[in-house]
């Protein structure tokens, strides 16, 4: 059984949990749901920052180009960007397709949940900061060049899907050996595990803490494994991380959208 | 009129300004040294324009950019009027960036240029600082040289909009220790602030207390430990900040344990 955080739409407060992964049940004050009954809504509310080049994989991919113009070395602190408030999305959220794109890119990330506020961390402590884990799909419209901010691209409304909940850190044994796997229409596209970080869990908080404090509640993402998918309109994005949940969203064309903001169970009349 | 949120007495209040003085909600008139400033607005989503004065993308050798240079600001970096920025001891080069900041008052997507003046609650002043030391060419500029903690003063005031008649007209002063080294106008801004809300507003969500910082125009220069760092901007107000080292540090330690 894995220690969740979570909130109910509709209600202000946060829950705890019980899951059960292997039944797919969680228990909430003593009443046992399915856990695909729930309507569950954004698990975090803090800052949200993303990773670059944190996968052995993504990192070797871009190599060849670091010592090359633009970029003319590798990249010493952690590649980091913000994903914004008007990014973030609940599990079974949509995610809108912006006017004018076909394909967006699905990022499957693990995200940190800060427990307490972090400055200047050291990497054998830094896991004491830590709240959580919950699932994150940091979604970017597909861009080349990382010379510049690609606010553009990264933080559009929709495009930080995260949830369903939080998983508290004690109930994952390490968060450096966790299977990831994203699924689109229910097809394994892309498969890979936290084992493969250029900096690990710890190591990504102690060094992103030198230079910038961490508050409770903020969340800083591990990264995207190398090679992710491209989804299309109406296509629909399942990312697993074993033993923290499954986050699943819909893509739909922006201008059929209120605001952006639709469950998937309401789109059937679109 | 002129809003901040400051610190006294252990409470945080709204104030607004009268005849020079902070005026608390409850009608205490008290000095501006008597309050901890807060940033004015407790920051959300904060843009920040990098090359968006001509003659400062000159000053950093870079060619005006065919896209806006954008980039995010996280809360860690804010800090208030009269507050102390950090300077690593290894840094070489850390220098100021007088900014006009638009407060966002609404929530809106997709506004044209014409109606953008309606979107804006009011004005403040930041103080962009940079430590070029770190900047690296990753989506640059990265937050290690950019979004370091208490590395963005803000305030002291937020003016309302009402009350600037043209902010595309007004004249940005950066002194320190008493020296102007830095001067410019926001009418020299390559894209305007009804332009830069159309922008940001055609790709995200604008929402109220959203901060957009517009930019810095030419006069960077590097700032020691010890240098108080005034950014003004006619109209707005004065920000005062100054530059603190491990020494300083140390010394408030020592001082607060005895």
């Amino acid at each position: 059984m894995s220690k969740v955080k979570l909130k109910i739409k509709g209600l202000p407060q946060y829950y705890q949990g019980l899951v059960d992964f292997g039944n797919k049940t969680i228990d909430i004050n003593g009443h046992q749901y399915n856990t695909g009954e729930l309507a569950l809504d954004v698990p975090i509310s803090g800052a949200v920052y993303g990773t670059l080049l944190n996968y052995q994989g993504s990192y070797a991919a871009f190599e060849s180009s670091m010592r090359q113009e633009p970029y003319m070395e590798p990249p010493k602190a952690p590649v980091l960007y913000i994903k914004p408030q008007n990014t973030l999305r609940s599990s079974g959220a949509v995610i809108p397709l912006p006017e004018g794109f076909f394909n967006l890119m699905v990022g499957a990330a693990l995200g940190i949940v800060i427990g307490k506020q972090a400055t200047k961390v050291d990497e054998d402590e830094a896991l004491g900061y830590v709240y959580g884990y919950t699932v994150v799909n940091d979604v970017c419209i597909p861009h080349e060049s990382i010379y510049r901010p690609a606010v553009k691209e990264i933080a559009r409304d929709g495009f930080c899907p995260a949830g369903p909940w939080v998983v508290e850190r004690d109930s994952v044994k390490n968060p450096d050996e966790l299977d990831i796997r994203l699924y689109i229409n229910g097809e394994l596209k892309q498969e890979n595990n936290t084992r493969n970080l250029v900096r690990s869990v710890s190591k990504l908080i102690s060094d992103v803490t030198s230079f910038m404090t961490l508050y409770a509640g903020d969340t800083l993402l591990v990264g995207v494994p190398e090679k992710a998918p491209l989804a299309k309109e109406n296509d629909r994005v399942q990312i697993k991380i074993d033993g923290v949940g499954m986050l699943h969203n819909t893509i739909k064309r922006e201008q059929d959208l209120l605001g952006g903001v639709l469950d998937e169970a309401c789109t059937s009349r679109l | 009129m002129r809003h901040a949120r400051v610190v006294y007495n252990g409470s945080i209040h709204h104030a607004v300004e009268e005849g020079g003085r902070v005026k608390l909600n409850d009608g205490r008139l008290l000095d501006e040294t008597d309050v901890a400033w807060l940033p004015p607005v407790a920051p959300r989503t904060v843009f920040t324009l990098g090359l968006n004065y001509e003659d400062h993308a000159k000053e950093l050798s870079f060619s005006t950019p065919k896209e806006p240079l954008v980039f995010l600001k996280g809360p860690n970096t804010f800090t208030g009027h009269r507050c102390r920025t950090f300077r690593p001891s290894d840094v070489t080069f850390m220098h100021y960036e007088c900014e006009l900041a638009v407060v966002i008052g609404g929530t809106a997507k997709n506004v044209k240029k014409e109606d953008a003046c309606d979107l804006v609650a009011g004005y403040t002043i930041a103080n962009d600082y940079v430590m070029r030391d770190y900047i690296e060419n990753y989506y640059r500029p990265n937050l290690r040289a950019k979004n370091r903690d208490a590395c963005t003063p803000l305030g002291p005031w937020i003016v309302d909009a009402e009350d600037i008649r043209d902010p595309m007209n007004l004249t940005l002063r950066t002194y320190v220790n008493g020296k102007i080294t830095q001067e410019g106008t926001t009418a020299d801004m390559i894209l305007g602030i009804p332009e830069l809300i159309e922008y940001l507003s055609s790709f995200m969500t604008l929402n109220s207390g959203d901060l957009i910082l517009t930019g810095t125009p030419k006069g960077s220069v590097d700032t020691k430990v010890g240098d108080e760092v005034v950014t003004e901007i006619e109209g707005i107000g004065k920000l005062v900040n100054t530059i603190a080292g491990e020494e300083t540090l140390v010394r408030e330690k020592r001082v607060n344990m005895t």
